[in-house]
């Protein structure tokens, strides 16, 4: 195969680019500002993150990559508020992030549904627990069921669905208190290739029609590419931005992006910077020590 | 008469129609689930029975020959015919206290003397089957106060690792204590702290009861602990995203969470609880099925044995129905429907 001639990932068509300057005149939601984590590990103090800067506008879709070990999960439980930072300020719509609250709705990797209680129950408890009545409560659950597809299954309990039902479910529950952020720790990452798909599709669906700025984590490329308007890349050890990329694909987004050439570059540019030196130190150790174990004389002795 | 026979014709022409369509592997297959379910240990059971009933003859005891089947059946049928006459025997008594309750009411006696002669209580022999229900009061009056006392125990030290680490040495010591080293302790407490003109309870219920609570106990807690300490790491997240307070927490995600593991803690302490009780009815004499078997011992006659053998029998098998009764409560209650439960 001949070498494609890509673009820059830099190259945004004109359309891209306006879609830009009118995201970034949007009002800030969240803010990042020199944000520093230090554990404390046996081995002594270790940095996780060190001096993260960042910004969301409203309603926009920002994905969180880096190589395993860059501090992805830690940041987003910090927005979330699950965990302390060390140094620097996180501001909500201005105001201090300090512990967990109702204006940040968070979905997990791992299906974190209450396996005792049925779906519509399940996205009845946030609204209940808000101080909403029974009634209005399950009217809204109603509605979010609705909205992810789901209202044959309201009185299904979570082990009677799939994997992508249950994210659905979760979703559901995260967006039905109406947050002003939505952070998602690798929600598809358990999910098989086809359901992960048509799990980034519905995202992007509900994402176009409800007010909220998301922040999605993942590790797959192409998936931060398909769903972002701007991708955060981290690097690893101590976890530092490394570049906040603009994504060039024009949206609305579909499959068929996936081989455009604006998508291939972005994607290269992404493996650059994640994989770097891929030839190096990185393969240490993978090279198989494969010897011939089948006769020469065998009836298939090749398979080429 | 008619419509009987037009009905019964009608039911078989539609059976033949159904059985026309029921290919036979489904019928291969029913068939197969009869045998494995059914038959297999039936016949496993008749020959346990054939077994016992060779076996018993050649051992000779000093009360006569071990009983096989027919004679504890014998037993069996005997010992509910004594039941019988023994209530026969309480009616009558009572049917005769409220004629002379009657008489002495119509002779106009002072209210005091009627009161007293309403008030007397038959004083025949308990049978059998008053032991049973003595023992079943007994071990379920024991085991609910032991899951009373365990069930906050192990949801808090399933909290608090270091509530956990208070308890846990406590737990692992009085956990392999036998009853019977309890049951004197026991008894000289209640009798020294029991003191009462007009008991609710009779001394001897405690005892047997308190004992049942304190081998009751230790299951329930370690595995309520196990159970409330394994709440999913993602759970409490979410908890904490809600901002939940503690006792929300507690009771909308710990307890449900924990809950099939709560279930298998009391299933194994009323299976104890059960175990226990038999033998301090029979250390103590109080009065159940553990009384029951001693009193049989010493009365040492012919029938004794075959007796002994029935109440063998029956606690088996109320053990074994108590068993069942908690796995049904407990898949009720479990959410994993994915576990199997046996």
């Amino acid at each position: 195969m001949t070498q494609l001639q890509l673009p820059s990932y830099l190259d945004q068509p004109p359309a891209v680019k306006d879609r830009f300057t009118r995201l970034k005149q949007r009002p800030v939601i969240l803010k990042v500002d020199a944000l520093g984590k230090q554990f404390d590990t046996p081995q002594g103090p270790t940095t996780a993150l060190q001096d993260i800067h960042f910004q969301t506008h409203r309603r926009e879709f920002l994905c969180v990559i880096g190589p395993s070990g860059c501090g992805k999960s830690t940041l987003i439980r910090i927005l979330a508020g699950l965990e302390t930072y060390s140094s620097g300020q996180v501001l909500l719509d201005g105001q201090a992030v300090n512990g967990p609250g109702s204006d940040r709705g968070m979905v997990f990797q791992g299906y974190t549904l209450f396996p005792w209680l049925t779906v519509k129950k399940n996205v009845m408890f946030g609204l209940e627990r808000a101080g909403k009545g029974r009634t209005a409560a399950e009217e809204v659950a109603r509605e979010w069921i609705n909205l992810v597809g789901l209202e044959k299954f309201e009185d299904s309990y979570p082990h009677q669905l799939s994997g992508g039902m249950k994210q659905r479910v979760a979703i559901a529950r995260a967006l039905a208190t109406q947050p002003r952020i939505l952070l998602m720790d690798e929600p598809f990452g358990a999910l098989d290739a086809q359901t992960r798909a048509r799990m980034q599709a519905y995202l992007l669906e509900i994402w176009k029609n409800i007010d909220i700025t998301i922040v999605f984590i993942t590790h797959d490329l192409d998936e931060a590419i398909y769903l972002a308007d701007r991708i955060l890349v981290l690097k690893a050890h101590p976890g530092e931005v490394q570049e906040l990329i603009e994504v060039p694909v024009p949206q609305p987004r579909t499959v068929e992006q996936f081989l455009s050439p604006e998508f291939l570059a972005t994607k290269k540019r992404l493996e650059t910077l994640i994989h770097p030196n891929r030839d190096t130190h990185e393969n240490v150790g993978e090279q198989l020590h494969m010897v011939r174990m089948v006769p020469l004389d065998d009836s298939v002795s090749s398979i080429f | 008469m008619a419509s009987l026979t037009d009905s019964n014709t009608f039911n078989f022409s539609r059976l033949g129609s159904y059985f026309s369509t029921i290919n036979s592997i489904t019928v291969a297959k029913a068939l197969s689930n009869l045998v494995k379910n059914l038959m297999v240990p039936l016949i496993a059971f008749l020959i346990f029975l054939g077994l016992w009933s060779v076996g018993a003859k050649h051992v000779q005891t000093s009360l006569g020959v071990l009983p096989g089947p027919a004679k504890v059946w014998e037993q069996a049928i005997s010992l509910y015919d004594e039941h019988k006459a023994e209530r026969a025997k309480a009616d009558a008594f009572y049917e005769r206290l409220q004629k002379r309750v009657d008489k002495a009411k119509a002779d106009g006696k002072p209210q005091a003397r009627i009161d007293k002669i309403a008030s007397r209580k038959y004083t025949g022999k308990e049978t059998f089957f008053d032991q049973i229900f003595t023992s079943l009061w007994t071990v379920m009056a024991g085991f609910i106060l032991a899951s009373v006392i365990a069930i906050p125990i192990g949801i808090a030290s399933g909290m608090s690792p270091t509530l956990y680490s208070a308890l846990n040495p406590l737990i692992q010591l009085f956990k392999p204590v036998s009853p019977l080293a309890w049951l004197p302790l026991v008894t000289m407490v209640v009798s020294a702290l029991y003191v009462s003109k007009d008991p609710m309870f009779s001394k001897s219920f405690l005892t047997s009861a308190f004992t049942v609570t304190l081998c009751c106990l230790w299951p329930t807690i370690i595995n309520t602990t196990v159970g409330v300490s394994g709440v999913s790491k993602d759970l409490l997240n979410v908890s904490r995203v809600l901002r939940l307070n503690v006792l929300t927490k507690t009771l909308k995600i710990i307890v449900p969470s924990a809950l099939p593991m709560m279930f298998t803690g009391l299933r194994l302490s009323l299976g104890i609880g059960w175990m226990v009780l038999i033998a301090a009815e029979m250390l103590a004499q109080n009065p159940g099925l553990g009384k029951f078997v001693w009193d049989e011992f010493q009365n040492g006659s012919s029938n004794s044995l075959a007796r002994i053998m029935v109440a063998v029998l029956v606690i088996g098998l109320i053990g074994f129905l108590l068993d069942r009764g908690m796995l049904m409560l407990q898949r009720s209650f479990s959410w994993d429907k994915n576990a199997i439960l046996r």
